[in-house]
C-alpha cells in the first residue's frame, strides 16, 4: 500500500481506463455462453452489455471477456437468435 | 425563422450508426467499474460515448454512475473526467467550458471538443437543479445527460422528485398509513424545454439508435442541450439482473417514457409505438410497484395510468402544433 | 516609485486581479464583495483582461465553476463575502482537496443570524479549517498587495493550493485610503503566468478529477496536505521579500510593532490593528512598553514564529473579531495560546471579543485591553480571561 510520499497531487488518477486492472468477473453466479452457429452478428449483445464484455473484432462479436462479465444476463434475453434458438445461454458458474 | 446553429464538423468521416461499425471505434468507456450487475447506467454511458463524433470532457455528479467509475487509482473514464460535489455537475462543466472559451480567445488552445455532464436523476432534478437551471440559463455549449433511475439509488433507494407515482422506496415505504409516493413524476424534460434551450430530448438505451442520434443532434449545436435517458435499476426497481433494456422498451411502448425531442420549441415525436401498451405491463415486472397490485390500490393504477395518458395525449397535440422543419413559414 | 492614489479596499482588490488577468471569474453579488465584481466586469467588457466572467446563479455555482475551470487548466479568481463563503463551505474543500489554487478575496462580514452586513471575521474564521491559505489585510494598500502576491503563492508548483485574501468588510472594502498601485508592467511580471500540472482539456492525456478515496488511503491524502500547507510560511516570506523590488514594500508572516521590547502586546487582525498602534504610540510616549503583534498569514498559522515573537511577554491580550460558540475562546486566541503552551516561559494571554456585526472598534477599547494587561503585567491576577468588549450592559 502506498505510503502518503507516494500519492497523485489532488488523487487524480493519470492512467485512461485503468479500471480494466479490476476484474469484475469474479462477481458472476451465472456465466453467458456463445453458440456461435446461432449467432446472426446482430451486435445487440455488445452494445447492451454494461461492462463492454462482448469483444469485438472487424464488425462481429467474438467470445466474451469473462474477465468483466458479471453475468447480467441482460445478452441472453436480448439475443434474438437464428429461428428462435438463441445463440447465449445463461450457465451457473462453476456448475 | 427558426435557426439551427450547427459547429462546421470537425471530423470528415462520421462513423455510421450501425453497430457494425461502431464497434471498430475505439472504447471510451473501460470495464472494471463497480456498478451492479445489469445496472442500465452504464449501459447509457457507453451508448452516449460511442456516439459522440468530437472528443468529450465529462464532469459527473456524486452518485452510482461516479462513485462506482473511480475509486481510488481506478477510473473507468477515457476521456477527461471531473467529479466535484452533488448538486454541480452542470456549473462545474460551465466552469470547464468557461476556460475552454477563454483559453480559446487568447489563442492559448485550438483543438475541438464538447463537453459532457452527467448526473442522476436525483443530483438533476433536486439537488441539482438550480445549478443545471442556472448553467441552461446562460447559454453554455454544453449536454447535460440525465440517467433516470428514479431514485437516490447509491443511498439506498430513496424517494426523489423523478421517482413514478406510487412506488415503494426506502423513504416513502409501503406501510399501514401510506402506499408509496404519493407524487407524479416531476416532469424535468418539459422544464428544461422551458428554459428555451436550443434543444432538450428523451431517450431510452432500448432505443440505442434514437438515443445516439439525439446525442449526434445535440453535440452538433452550439448551447445548453439537455437529454433524459431511462436508466433501469434492478436492486432499486426489485428486477431481475437482465431486464433493463426489457424494462426500457417497456417504458417507452406504454408511453410512460415517450421518446420525443424539443429544438428550438418545436415538439417532435421521435418514435411512436405500434402498440401503446398498458401501463401495467411496466409496472407488473417490478417489485417497487407490488402493492399497487392489491385490490385496494386499483385507484393507484388508475391514477398512474391516467397521468401517462394525459402526458401522451398532450404530447401528440402538442406535435401537431408545429409546422415540420423544412417547410417554409 | 508610484504616486500616491486614494482607492477602497475593493478597488483595490479588482485592481490586483485585472493585473494578474485570470482566465476566468466566476462570482456571485454579496454585500459587501459586490462591488469588486462590478469595477472588474467593467475591465472585462471593455476588454481591458481577457477574463471570461461566469456570472452563476449562487456562490455555490460560482465555487464550483471556480473548480471546473481551475482544474480546465488556467487561472480562477472570484470573491465573496459571509453567507456566500459559508454557502460554498462544502467545495472550500474540494477545491483545496483537488490542490487548485483559486484566489479569492473575501470582504469579512457578520453570519446571519441575524443577518447583518457589518463587518467581523466570522465568515473566514468559519472556514479556517478548509485547507485554503489565508491573508488578512489591514487597509487598501496591503489588500491590493496580499491580492497580487496571491496568486504567486498559491499557483507555486510546490503549493497548488486556493487562497483567500481577507479584508475588513465596509470598513476596508468600501473606505477611500490613499495607497500606491505598483507599475502595471511589473506587477505583471511579477505575477507572471500559470501553468496548471494537469490541465482537464489536454485531451491528449485524459485524467478523472475527484475520485473515491476509501479509508486505507484517505487520511494519508490528508497528511499529504498537512506537509504542503507546512511549506506555505516559507514560500510566503519568499515572495513577500520578492515583493519588495517591485513595490518597495516588503511583507512578512505578520507584522509586529514595537514588539522587541515590549512589556505587554496586543495581537489583533485586519483594520483593528491600525487604530490598536495609535494607542500603542501614545501609551509609549507615557512610557509603557506595550507592542503589537498583527497576523497575516493565518492558514497555515506560523507558530514557531509567533511563539518567538510573544515569549518574552509578560502579558498579552488576542482580539478577535469573531468568536468560536461554545469553545470558549476566539479562534485567535486559541491559535496564539497553542503557539505557545509548551514553552517553559510564556505570557499571561487574555482573550477580548471585540467589533462583531461591524460594531466600531474604538481607540478606548485598546486602551482599556492594555491598561488591564498593565495590571496583570505587575502581578494582578487574571480576573477574566475571555471577555467581548465594546458591548452594551
Amino acid at each position: 500500500m502506498k505510503t502518503w510520499h507516494e500519492l497523485p497531487p489532488g488523487a487524480v488518477i493519470t492512467e485512461p481506463g485503468s479500471s480494466r486492472n479490476f476484474k469484475t468477473g469474479s462477481w458472476r453466479s451465472y456465466k453467458p455462453v456463445w453458440n456461435e452457429e446461432n449467432c446472426i452478428q446482430c451486435m445487440l449483445c455488445w452494445v447492451y452489455c454494461p461492462d463492454t464484455a462482448v469483444k469485438a473484432e472487424d464488425g462481429k462479436r467474438c467470445d466474451f471477456d469473462y474477465d468483466f462479465c458479471k453475468g447480467c444476463g441482460i445478452c441472453a434475453l436480448e439475443c434474438p437468435g437464428k429461428k428462435g434458438v438463441k445463440a447465449i445461454t445463461m450457465q451457473e458458474e462453476g456448475a | 425563422m427558426r435557426q439551427r446553429i450547427y459547429w462546421s464538423k470537425g471530423l470528415n468521416m462520421l462513423t455510421p450508426l450501425n453497430l457494425k461499425e461502431l464497434s471498430k471505434q475505439p472504447e471510451l468507456f473501460a470495464p472494471g467499474h463497480r456498478m451492479c450487475t445489469g445496472c442500465g447506467a452504464p449501459i447509457v454511458v457507453r451508448m452516449v460515448m460511442m456516439a459522440a463524433q468530437y472528443p468529450l470532457v465529462v464532469a459527473n455528479a456524486t452518485g452510482c454512475l461516479e462513485v462506482s467509475t473511480s475509486i481510488a487509482e481506478y477510473t473507468s473514464w477515457k476521456t477527461p473526467w471531473i467529479h466535484n460535489a452533488f448538486e454541480n455537475a452542470a456549473a462545474t462543466i460551465a466552469g470547464v467550458e468557461t476556460m475552454y472559451r477563454s483559453l480559446k480567445k487568447q489563442g492559448k488552445i485550438n483543438d475541438e471538443m464538447r463537453f459532457i455532464a452527467f448526473g442522476g436523476d436525483g443530483g438533476t432534478s433536486d439537488i441539482g437543479f438550480q445549478s443545471l437551471s442556472g448553467a441552461m440559463e446562460r447559454g453554455h455549449d454544453m449536454t447535460y445527460i440525465c440517467y433516470d433511475n428514479g431514485a437516490y439509488m447509491n443511498t439506498g433507494i430513496q424517494r426523489s422528485s423523478a421517482t413514478p407515482f406510487g412506488a415503494d422506496t426506502t423513504t416513502c415505504p409501503v406501510g399501514s398509513e401510506s402506499q408509496g409516493k404519493q407524487q407524479q413524476r416531476k416532469d424535468l424534460t418539459r422544464i428544461m424545454a422551458a428554459h428555451g434551450i436550443p434543444y432538450v430530448a428523451q431517450a431510452s438505451p432500448s432505443h440505442w439508435q434514437d438515443l445516439m442520434r439525439k446525442v449526434r443532434k445535440a453535440l452538433d449545436i452550439k448551447g445548453p442541450k439537455f437529454i433524459n435517458i431511462i436508466s433501469p435499476c434492478n436492486r432499486g426497481w426489485r428486477t431481475k439482473t437482465n431486464d433493463a433494456i426489457q424494462l426500457s422498451r417497456l417504458a417507452v411502448e406504454t408511453c410512460y417514457w415517450p421518446l420525443f425531442e424539443i429544438e428550438n420549441g418545436v415538439t417532435n415525436i421521435t418514435v411512436t409505438p405500434r402498440e401503446k401498451k398498458p401501463l401495467t405491463e411496466f409496472l407488473k415486472p417490478q417489485g417497487r410497484f407490488k402493492h399497487m397490485f392489491a385490490p385496494e390500490n386499483a385507484w393507484m393504477l388508475e391514477a398512474a395510468q391516467q397521468h401517462v395518458d394525459a402526458c401522451w395525449d398532450r404530447l401528440q397535440r402538442e406535435q401537431t402544433l408545429f409546422v415540420q422543419p423544412g417547410t417554409s413559414e | 516609485m508610484s504616486r500616491m492614489i486614494a482607492a477602497t479596499g475593493n478597488e483595490a482588490i479588482a485592481n490586483a486581479m485585472r493585473l494578474a488577468n485570470p482566465d476566468v471569474c466566476s462570482a456571485y453579488p454579496i454585500t459587501p464583495a459586490t462591488e469588486i465584481m462590478h469595477i472588474f466586469s467593467g475591465y472585462a467588457a471593455n476588454g481591458e483582461v481577457s477574463t471570461e466572467m461566469l456570472l452563476a446563479e449562487s456562490e455555490h455555482s460560482a465555487m464550483s465553476a471556480c473548480i471546473g475551470a481551475a482544474a480546465a487548466g488556467g487561472r480562477v479568481a472570484t470573491a465573496t463575502s459571509s453567507q456566500g463563503l459559508a454557502l460554498m463551505w462544502e467545495l472550500l474543500f474540494i477545491a483545496s482537496g483537488m490542490r487548485l489554487p483559486i484566489v479569492m478575496g473575501v470582504c469579512n462580514r457578520a453570519l446571519s443570524a441575524p443577518i447583518n452586513i457589518g463587518c467581523d471575521h466570522s465568515d473566514s474564521m468559519g472556514a479556517r479549517d478548509c485547507g485554503w491559505i489565508q491573508l488578512y489585510s489591514e487597509n487598501s494598500q496591503e489588500a491590493f498587495d496580499n491580492m497580487l502576491q496571491a496568486f504567486r503563492i498559491a499557483e507555486h508548483m510546490d503549493v497548488r493550493l486556493p487562497i483567500m485574501v481577507c479584508l475588513d468588510g465596509f470598513i476596508t472594502s468600501h473606505s477611500i485610503e490613499s495607497m500606491r498601485w505598483v507599475d502595471e508592467s511589473a506587477a505583471r511580471a511579477f505575477v507572471g503566468g500559470y501553468q496548471q500540472s494537469i490541465p482537464l482539456l489536454d485531451i491528449a492525456k485524459p485524467a478523472s478529477y475527484g475520485p473515491l478515496i476509501l479509508s486505507d488511503m484517505y487520511m494519508e491524502y490528508r497528511k499529504v496536505h498537512e506537509q504542503v500547507m507546512a511549506k506555505v510560511p516559507q514560500i510566503v516570506s519568499q515572495i513577500g521579500a520578492e515583493y519588495k523590488g517591485v513595490s518597495g514594500r516588503s511583507y512578512g508572516l505578520f507584522e509586529s510593532y514595537r514588539l522587541e521590547d515590549a512589556e505587554v502586546a496586543i495581537v489583533v487582525m485586519s483594520s483593528a490593528a491600525g487604530t490598536t498602534k495609535d494607542v500603542i504610540d501614545r501609551y509609549r510616549e507615557k512610557g509603557i512598553r506595550a507592542g503589537l503583534l498583527k497576523p497575516r498569514l493565518y492558514r497555515p498559522f506560523p507558530y514557531e514564529e509567533i511563539c518567538r515573537a510573544l515569549q518574552h511577554l509578560k502579558a498579552v491580550a488576542v482580539l478577535d473579531r469573531s468568536d468560536s460558540f461554545g469553545a470558549s475562546f476566539g479562534p485567535l486566541y486559541l491559535d496564539i495560546v497553542a503557539s505557545l503552551c509548551n514553552q517553559p516561559q510564556k505570557p499571561v494571554i487574555i482573550n477580548k471579543v471585540f467589533g462583531l456585526g461591524g460594531r466600531d472598534y474604538m481607540p478606548d477599547q485598546a486602551e482599556q485591553t492594555l491598561d488591564e494587561l498593565i495590571r496583570i503585567a505587575q502581578g494582578a491576577p487574571v480576573t477574566c480571561a475571555k471577555e467581548y468588549i465594546g458591548v452594551r450592559g
